[in-house]
């Protein structure tokens, strides 16, 4: 660009009589023949990339279905419905291991919702803030400004711990859970089943691994999904709301159970989804947990073994006829995380069509 | 691949240096690490990489040709040497002994297991510690109620396999039920990946036994039932029953010789060979030279490291059978 130099007025027309050819060109030219070629291959790049991952799903299903092929003509249906695993004798059925997977994921599901949804309400509703507020109002710092950002730094520093539980590898899980939850479930354990043992939930002893200790490890590794979705879809929620809800004289947790979290389920229903369908993937952490033992059973304190479990143990030293029947058990865990993955993404669609009028 | 690849890369350094690839079981693989690497002390020139992935996969990435040698605790059967090519020579490199450890809180000393008792724990039959066919093995100690867990591998391993071979050896109910494996249908109990995971179970549960190789246990000093052997004494694990067990056995021809029930009348019950497995013809004549020389110093020297290590040293006749079956190796 020419800079037009403003001492002169006279010399302006003149200059806009000489410039404009100029000044026009450099604002609006055609695209040159590489903005054109960039453009054609970025957007060729991004539909290869969205193409690539379709791809990729789609090969991986074909090549563990090619595999379990021999399996699943040889096994059936009804190898979802067996209950026994005997590579020795070449029975395989994964009842207990789809149910393993499904019981574990459901409880460690619930107890991670509970939890990450409370997180999300009180990372996002200002409820640090009005504690903090109340503290340093004694102490008479709360005009004070660098005390007053006080509450927002504290919740990005919990946002960020908490989002840190995600990096923590799954071994690491697994270790954890061997050394610190089971040894502190099982004094309660013990008191359970001994004075509720009539329970089926209570019906047997803790023998170390077992549904619980993997349930409730597995809902630590689905808290951060479940609480950093649903803090954003909490504050998310237009502010508007909010206030026509107080100001029709709702109070803080009316306000909260009745209009916000309502406006938000979609985002937080998503965000159980996402969970859901890590808790069911979940591998070397329930491996080290479930006992891996073929049973199925209400107790909370039974083992157990998952579909994930199974593929990660047995897979190593398989011989074909096992590698077959392991690559159909992964097909019906493919498929269980598709169906809980179609039916989460359906539910949403309903959900958010009931809440459109808020928007 | 990556060893020709090796091997070519060292040819353009104009240096005579051979990298051998190996792939087999975890039983051995403490022993094995350690030959290899006091190997390549004395000779700079070699570099052995072992991965002790599992038996199983030492088996078949033997038999596919994807390395120079493979292991593993339990013999190639007849069908599966038949698909190796160059034919395969299977030499038994080292010993070592499978234990059942336990964790009984307030119990000091040792506990005594008769064959009835622990093939009745991991059968389920029996449940508690102070279950009559356990005490009546261990007279004048007061064993607790606990409830017995029963503690396996969950994954497939050479050291279920060299278990259950001895359990289906003293029990015909087991051989008849659960069978023998790498992997099995257990009836009861829990299980942990690798002998770290059933170690870290053991340490955690209170009233658990669970079968560990000796090696390891030793390492994580896990405690050690007393077995009764075949001829009815009870007898600790260490080097004097385990070779106990050892000098009884007649090195066949092939050199598979099974234990699983050795007869000495101080012998620990649960013991194996493990076997190193290689080719009888290998395309490169520096690889087989390198691997019997390899060889004949695990066979001499290495074997010491091996018994520092909770393994058992070959006995002189079994280390002879081995060396003469080396001119198997051809190049």
């Amino acid at each position: 660009m020419v800079p037009v130099p403003s001492t002169s007025v006279e010399t302006t027309p003149v200059l806009l009589d000489t410039d404009p050819e100029a000044e026009r060109a450099s604002i609006a030219q055609p695209p040159s023949i590489f903005d054109v070629a960039a453009d054609r291959a970025f957007r060729g790049l991004a539909v290869a990339a969205a193409w690539g991952a379709v791809l990729i799903v789609v090969w991986v299903v074909a090549e563990v279905q090619h595999v379990a092929l021999p399996a699943i003509r040889a096994y059936g249906p009804g190898f979802m419905t067996g209950t026994v695993w005997d590579a020795n004798r070449q029975v395989f059925g994964i009842l207990p291991q789809i149910f393993g997977t499904l019981y574990t994921s459901i409880i460690g599901l619930v107890v991670g919702t509970i939890f990450g949804v409370a997180i999300a309400i009180f990372l996002s509703e200002g409820f640090l803030a009005t504690s903090v507020d109340r503290i340093l109002r004694i102490f008479g710092y709360a005009e004070h400004p660098w005390f007053a950002a006080l509450p927002t730094r504290i919740e990005a520093l919990l946002k960020i711990t908490l989002e840190l539980l995600a990096a923590i590898p799954s071994v690491v899980y697994g270790l954890w859970g061997i050394f610190v939850v089971i040894p502190l479930v099982r004094p309660w354990a013990d008191w359970l089943n001994t004075h509720l043992g009539w329970i089926p939930l209570f019906g047997t002893s803790l023998s170390g691994p077992g549904i619980l200790p993997a349930s409730l490890v597995l809902a630590i590794m689905v808290l951060p999904t479940i609480s950093a979705i649903s803090r954003d879809a909490l504050v998310a929620v237009p502010p508007k709301l909010r206030e026509a809800a107080m100001g029709l004289g709702a109070t803080r947790w009316e306000a909260i159970l009745g209009v916000i979290l309502p406006a938000a389920a979609t985002g937080i229903f998503g965000s159980i989804i996402l969970g859901f369908g890590r808790a069911l993937g979940e591998t070397i952490a329930l491996a080290m947990l479930a006992g891996n033992a073929n049973v199925i059973s209400w107790s909370l304190f039974s083992p157990c073994t998952t579909l994930a479990a199974l593929l990660a143990n047995h897979f190593p030293e398989a011989g074909t006829v096992e590698v077959g029947a392991l690559m159909y058990a992964a097909l019906v865990l493919l498929s269980i995380t598709l169906l809980v993955n179609i039916g989460g993404a359906v539910i949403l669609q309903r959900a958010e069509a009931g809440l459109k009028g808020l928007r | 691949m990556l060893c020709a690849a090796l091997l070519g890369g060292s040819a353009a350094r104009g240096a005579d240096n051979i990298t051998l690839q190996g792939t087999g079981a975890t039983f051995p693989a403490p022993f094995y690490q350690r030959w290899f690497a006091e190997y390549h002390k004395l000779h700079p020139e070699v570099q052995i990489n072992y991965q002790a992935l599992g038996s199983g996969a030492g088996v078949k990435q033997f038999t596919d040709k994807l390395v120079d040698f493979g292991a593993s605790d339990a013999a190639m059967t007849d069908d599966e040497i038949k698909l190796v090519k160059d034919g395969a020579v299977m030499l038994p490199m080292t010993a070592g002994s499978v234990v059942l450890g336990y964790n009984l809180p307030g119990f000091t000393g040792d506990i005594r297991l008769s064959r009835e008792a622990y093939v009745g724990i991991f059968l389920g039959k029996i449940t508690a510690w102070n279950d009559p066919k356990i005490t009546a093995a261990n007279p004048g100690v007061t064993l607790p109620a606990t409830k017995i867990t029963a503690v396996e591998r969950s994954d497939g391993s050479g050291t279920t396999f060299v278990f259950t071979n001895h359990l289906s050896a003293i029990s015909d109910e087991w051989k008849n039920g659960p069978g023998v494996g790498k992997s099995i249908n257990w009836p009861v109990g829990v299980s942990g990946k690798g002998n770290a995971g059933v170690t870290a179970l053991l340490k955690q549960t209170p009233g658990a036994i669970g079968y560990v190789e000796y090696g390891y246990a030793k390492e994580t000093k896990v405690p050690m039932a007393v077995l009764e052997n075949k001829s009815g004494k009870y007898v600790k694990v260490d080097l004097a029953s385990e070779q106990a067990a050892l000098a009884g056995v007649e090195m066949p021809a092939d050199l598979r010789a099974w234990v699983p029930d050795p007869s000495g009348a101080d012998a620990y019950p649960i013991v194996t060979y493990t076997w190193l497995l290689c080719y009888k013809t290998y395309a490169k004549a520096e690889v087989a030279t390198t691997l019997r020389a390899l060889i004949r110093y695990g066979l001499a020297d290495a074997q010491k490291f091996g018994a520092d290590l909770g393994y058992i040293p070959l006995p002189a006749n079994v280390v002879a059978a081995v060396t003469k079956a080396l001119d198997q190796i051809t190049p």
